[in-house]
């Protein structure tokens, strides 16, 4: 296991990020019931939590794909709840979002997936250049020989990596990724792991990663958080986080090494 | 005292909140149908557009569905005719075959069979597709990657099917009259210029007219029940299924409702 030494590139004085008390119910079923959260600039901040805690219902609402029911959430300094669909949207081109699933488009091959953000946001790119720049994506995932093939075609550990190329594409600001690492075997989940901290070095972006995984975790993360009861509960580096009594968040250590 | 305060004030929450909820859901369905129709007509004629996309669901809706149209309407062509060959031999008057297939293919066989074939075949294959994009996030990430799925998928595929239904339906109804006319040359010796005088003669102007205003709102109707019931797909693999199920139920039973009312207004105008 790997300790991840902190990334002297995270710029403490500017928040990219920045949440308060973040409210979300689904009828009776109460999710977040106020989250406070930064992310500085150059950042990777890992969220834990168990199954069903609202993690993806977090980024879904910093992406705007759902909406906060109370608090301020500030997204590159947008406030996401107030802000036309025009201004949404070129917001979401400075966020790169990574879904637990991948979502790639299945009807489309790894490179017209790749293509689909560049053709409608990158317009003036030649064909040339576009293919250089998918190149360029495709040899940091490590796949460039899948660029001809379905997505139904490639293993999961593959539709991950391709799903977080064709997120890095646009080059975003911000990354948010979705149990990047869930249902991955030990060498694969190395490897996301290394292509997330690539990312961080190479680009300066800032994350946040989702995961309850904490051999990720560790690897990743420069501080972490966790999720309990609707609320952000721990935080700090990964000794912080867990150098408590608090039982759940000691279950929740147990758990993952004692495999 | 306090338990029977608690007990009513439950109950009448709980009754009031259903009937709320009910009605409340069948109001926001209503509401969301029409939002998602008037979302149709505002995004179909703002740039920018999906052309690519647009040709290849046109592909995948009219070339793709040839084969099958090509068969069922030149069979229905053969039986339609054989079938009512008898009634109109009890009065000796064969030779009015062409114009009654002609009226009955034209008018009614012709747009509604390609029709129902379309919902069945077209109808549900968008719902599934939109169904499962919605249900793996597809629709999610085309959302955050800040293209208008809407426009991407909704109205590339409702623009498809209202183009290409009305071009299938030319085709079936020429391939039906072809099946006719092969059964009337076969026992009554029609030639081919006999035969289409007589089917031209039998139909008017309005009629091509009404066959056509009814098969561009049936191929409306096709798309947009399929991409409305995937758009909304409920998670889960039940959900796709789901979608792709009530797509082509709904499609069908709005169909036949179209169907009826055009033919009142038809009735109407011709009465005039
Ligand atoms: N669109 C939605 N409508 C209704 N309820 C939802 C919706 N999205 C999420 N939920 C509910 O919110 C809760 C949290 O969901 P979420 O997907 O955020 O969990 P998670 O923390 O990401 O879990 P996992 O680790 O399993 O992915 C779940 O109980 C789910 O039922
Ligand atoms: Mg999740």
């Amino acid at each position: 296991m790997t300790e991840k030494e902190l990334n002297p590139n995270i710029d403490r004085s500017q928040k990219v990020i920045f949440i308060r008390g973040l409210k979300k119910a689904f009828d009776d079923n109460v999710i977040l019931r106020g989250v406070d959260m930064d992310l500085y600039k150059g950042e990777n901040l890992v969220v834990l939590g168990r199954s069903g805690t609202g993690k993806s219902v977090l980024i879904k609402i910093i992406s705007g794909l759902l909406t906060a029911d109370a608090g301020e959430v500030n997204v590159l300094g947008e406030d996401v709840c107030c802000i036309t669909p025009k201004e949404m949207d070129k917001l979401r081109l400075k966020i790169g979002f990574s879904f637990q699933n991948s979502a790639l488009y299945d009807s489309m091959t790894v490179k017209e997936n790749l293509e689909f953000p560049l053709v409608r946001h990158a317009k003036d790119m030649t064909q040339a250049e576009r293919d250089k720049l998918i190149d360029v994506v495709l040899e940091a995932v490590g796949l460039r020989n899948a660029i001809n093939q379905m997505p139904s075609e490639l293993s999961g550990g593959q539709r991950k990596r391709i799903g977080i190329a064709r997120t890095l594409i646009l080059r975003p600001d911000i990354m948010l990724y979705d149990e990047p690492t869930a249902g991955l075997d030990p060498i694969t989940c190395i490897e996301i792991n290394n292509l997330i901290n690539e990312v961080q070095r190479r680009f300066n972006t800032s994350s946040i990663i989702i995961t309850h995984d904490l051999t990720c975790a560790r690897a990743v993360g420069d501080r972490l958080v966790m999720l309990l009861d609707g609320e952000f509960k721990r935080e700090g580096t990964f000794e912080e986080v867990f150098a408590t009594d608090d039982e759940r968040v000691q279950a929740f250590y147990n758990y993952n090494f004692s495999e | 005292m306090d338990q029977s305060n608690n007990k009513t004030e439950n109950s009448t929450r709980t009754r009031s909140h259903l009937i709320s909820r009910r009605v409340d859901r069948i109001f926001l369905e209503i509401h969301r149908v029409f939002a998602f129709n008037v979302r149709f007509f505002k995004e179909v004629f703002f740039p920018p557009y999906e052309f690519k996309e647009i040709i290849k669901q046109c592909y995948e809706v009219g070339v793709r569905s040839l084969p099958l149209i090509s068969i069922t309407g030149f069979i229905i062509g053969i039986v339609f005719t054989n079938q009512s060959r008898p009634s109109l031999q009890d009065f000796g008057a064969t030779s009015l075959l062409p114009a009654l297939i002609s009226v009955a293919i034209i008018r009614a066989i012709g747009p509604l069979v390609t029709a129902i074939i379309a919902a069945g075949r077209v109808g549900s294959s968008i719902g599934a597709e939109l169904g499962s994009m919605r249900v793996t996030e597809q629709i999610d990430a085309m959302e955050v990657s800040a293209t208008n799925p809407f426009k991407f998928l909704v109205v590339s595929r409702v623009l498809a099917t209202t183009f290409m239904i009305p071009a299938l339906t030319m085709y079936t109804t020429l391939v039906s009259l072809l099946g006719g006319y092969l059964n009337v040359h076969q026992v009554e010796q029609t030639t081919i210029v006999t035969f289409f005088n007589q089917v031209f003669d039998a139909i008017t102007f309005l009629d091509i007219i009404a066959a056509s205003v009814k098969s561009v709102l049936f191929g409306y109707t096709i798309g947009m029940v399929g991409c409305y019931k995937g758009f909304y797909s409920s998670k889960g693999t039940e959900g796709v299924g789901k979608a792709a199920n009530t797509s082509v139920v709904t499609a069908m039973f709005l169909l036949f409702i179209e169907e009826l009312l055009v033919m009142q207004v038809i009735n109407a105008i011709r009465g005039m």
